[in-house]
């Protein structure tokens, strides 16, 4: 059951805040779609490897090399707020 | 000469021998989006240098350089691609301040090739929609009845495409949406094998199913462009090393003793009449070039939607983790940040920069990954996935393509489904086997409903066979039943 209080659970663990109103809205949506995510419970899966990619990864490495691609305000550009190069965050400590 | 509907190969060589300057056919497009993009929203942006671009071609076919396949093409790119100092939003209001300092790779071959990138297109808010009402920018419609969808997610590069705003598009799909735009806006759409496009530079959705396309007029066109866009890339893992073949000069029509196969759990009706119409005849076609019709089964393609949003929500709660409102992207306000928590400040800027579908599936991925559920939905739904993909592969054993509807029914009403997201996503009942099972899949426009709209014909093909695929869709379209046929707003 997907009640209140697993919306503000989830919520709270994908560091989503949502309204009231969103609560509702997926309380009752999420029920439904899970009920039919259900329908595969039933399936035989004993001894099988879950599969992650579905065609086979052939390994390969990139010479280990330094290349400067970019310059540091390259990469702070599109930050919400900085300070030189430097992103601005909160406290947290 | 005739630009609005010259293929992409005319063009290329047109502008190479210099009958027409690349900057003359970028002019002609720009100005068609000025003048019927309104009706249609497409376009999130213009590149500002496309004229620029191609003048620079010009000048290096000028000096004798070879400057590729695609000399003078205007191109679309949904806004899913990065594309270096042209903003990339997703269709998000969280990266709607986003311009990335580099190209998507698919974007960097694409200009290799001589394209001139027009602009962005329209998509739904993180690929998450089969409509393309859910966009950060505002619904697309469709070209052929305004008051409808163009699908989604690329649903934006359908409709460009549909109406000749540009000769060539690139979209994305993660569960079919490019062949489902694609077969509501009729067009040709193809999804390659898993790895066969680079997904460097391509914002995430779903890792494991997320693949680059070609959405264009015709099969040949598609064909050159995947061409382009294909082989391995040092900077994505999960690109194969395999060679691309020349699939455009390896090309025909001939049909003759191909097994089709038909997926027999398919057949248990619930198609609109002129779908199920168009696919008989498409079959029917096939049989009379000489292709031989096989049943095959899959029956695990019944569980294919749950599994299918079982995992990408999964990894799209995941992979959108990253749009914390630090380096990139919006930033809620706050007075200072300094009595600011940090769990308060990721949850504002989250719940004020994702809609609300996404916002859904985040809140479903996170759940089916969270400690207790994860068994039961996120490693079931692989495990699954595995039993699905082995079904595929002894079904290509029986057959050298398998060929299906796209869509249950043509392009719905806007507004329709999409307060019924379980209804929304079983729209996707015939797309999402082949991301699952990573096999190549496209969409060859087919024929017209009674009401005037079109509808297409999904070819998929085994692992790394698009050639295959890509020539039964050849002769799908030389003997489709739309030919001739333009959308209402061209």
């Amino acid at each position: 059951m997907i009640d209140k209080k697993t919306i503000e659970h989830i919520a709270k663990l994908a560091r989503l805040q949502i309204t009231e109103a969103e609560a509702n809205e997926f309380s009752q949506q999420m029920e439904k779609i899970l009920q039919n995510f259900n329908k595969i419970e039933n399936i035989d899966t004993t001894g099988i490897e879950p599969m992650i990619t579905p065609t086979e990864i052939e390994a390969y490495w990139r010479e280990d090399q330094v290349v400067q691609e970019y310059k540091p305000q390259d990469m702070v550009a599109n930050a919400p707020e900085r300070a030189g190069n430097l992103f601005k965050v909160p406290p947290v400590v | 000469m005739e630009l609005t509907f010259a293929s992409i190969s005319d063009i290329s060589e047109a502008v190479k021998t210099k009958k027409i300057s690349a900057k003359e056919v970028a002019d002609h497009f720009q100005k068609r989006i000025g003048s019927l993009d309104k009706q249609l929203n497409s376009f999130t942006s213009i590149n500002p240098d496309s004229l620029k671009q191609a003048e620079a071609l010009d000048d290096r076919i000028a000096k004798g350089e070879d400057v590729g396949l695609l000399a003078g093409v205007p191109f679309g790119i949904k806004e899913m691609l990065c594309t270096k100092n042209l903003t990339t939003t997703a269709g998000s209001k969280i990266l709607s301040n986003f311009v990335p300092p580099y190209d998507a790779t698919v974007v960097a071959r694409l200009k290799k090739n001589g394209a001139t990138i027009m602009g962005k297109l329209n998509q739904d808010e993180f690929a998450m929609g089969s409509s393309n009402e859910t966009s950060y920018h505002g619904s697309v419609k469709n070209p052929w009845d305004t008051s409808r969808v163009p699908g989604g997610s690329s649903g934006g590069s359908a409709a460009a495409q549909a109406a000749r705003l540009v000769v060539g598009t690139i979209g994305t799909d993660t569960g079919g949406s490019i062949r489902q735009p694609a077969s509501f806006c009729g067009i040709v759409g193809v999804k390659p094998t898993y790895g066969r496009v680079s997904r460097y530079g391509i914002i995430a959705f779903a890792s494991s199913l997320d693949q680059a396309g070609p959405m264009v007029s015709t099969v040949k066109d598609a064909a050159l462009t995947l061409e382009v866009i294909s082989g391995h890339d040092p900077m994505d893992s999960t690109s194969s090393q395999k060679t691309v073949p020349q699939w455009s000069k390896n090309l025909s029509q001939d049909v003759k003793g191909f097994k089709v196969g038909v997926i027999k759990e398919y057949l248990k009706g619930g198609l609109d009449a002129d779908t199920e119409k168009t696919f008989n005849d498409s079959l029917e076609a096939l049989k009379t070039l000489g292709a031989e019709i096989v049943e095959v089964s899959v029956s695990m393609t019944e569980f294919a939607v749950p599994i299918y949003y079982l995992i990408a929500t999964s990894e799209a709660s995941s992979n959108l983790a990253r749009y914390d409102g630090i380096r990139y992207g919006y930033r809620a306000e706050f007075a200072s940040l300094s009595g600011v928590e940090l769990e308060d400040f990721y949850g504002k800027t989250r719940g004020e920069g994702f809609g609300s579908e996404v916002k859904r599936r985040i809140m479903l991925g996170t759940y089916c990954l969270s400690s207790g559920y994860y068994d039961a939905y996120y490693n079931k739904a692989g495990q699954v996935r595995r039993l699905l993909t082995e079904q595929y592969l002894a079904a290509f054993k029986k057959c050298d393509v398998i060929l299906s509807p796209v869509t249950t029914a043509p392009a719905f009403k806007i507004g329709e489904l999409i307060s019924d997201p379980l209804a929304m996503y079983m729209n996707d009942i015939f797309t999402t086997s082949t991301n699952l099972a990573g096999l190549p899949g496209m969409s060859v426009p087919y024929s017209l409903s009674k009401s005037g709209l079109p509808i297409g014909i999904q070819v998929t093909a085994n692992h790394f066979d698009e050639q295959r695929m890509l020539n039964v869709a050849a002769a799908l379209e030389a003997s489709s039943l739309m030919k001739g046929q333009k959308p209402h707003v061209i």
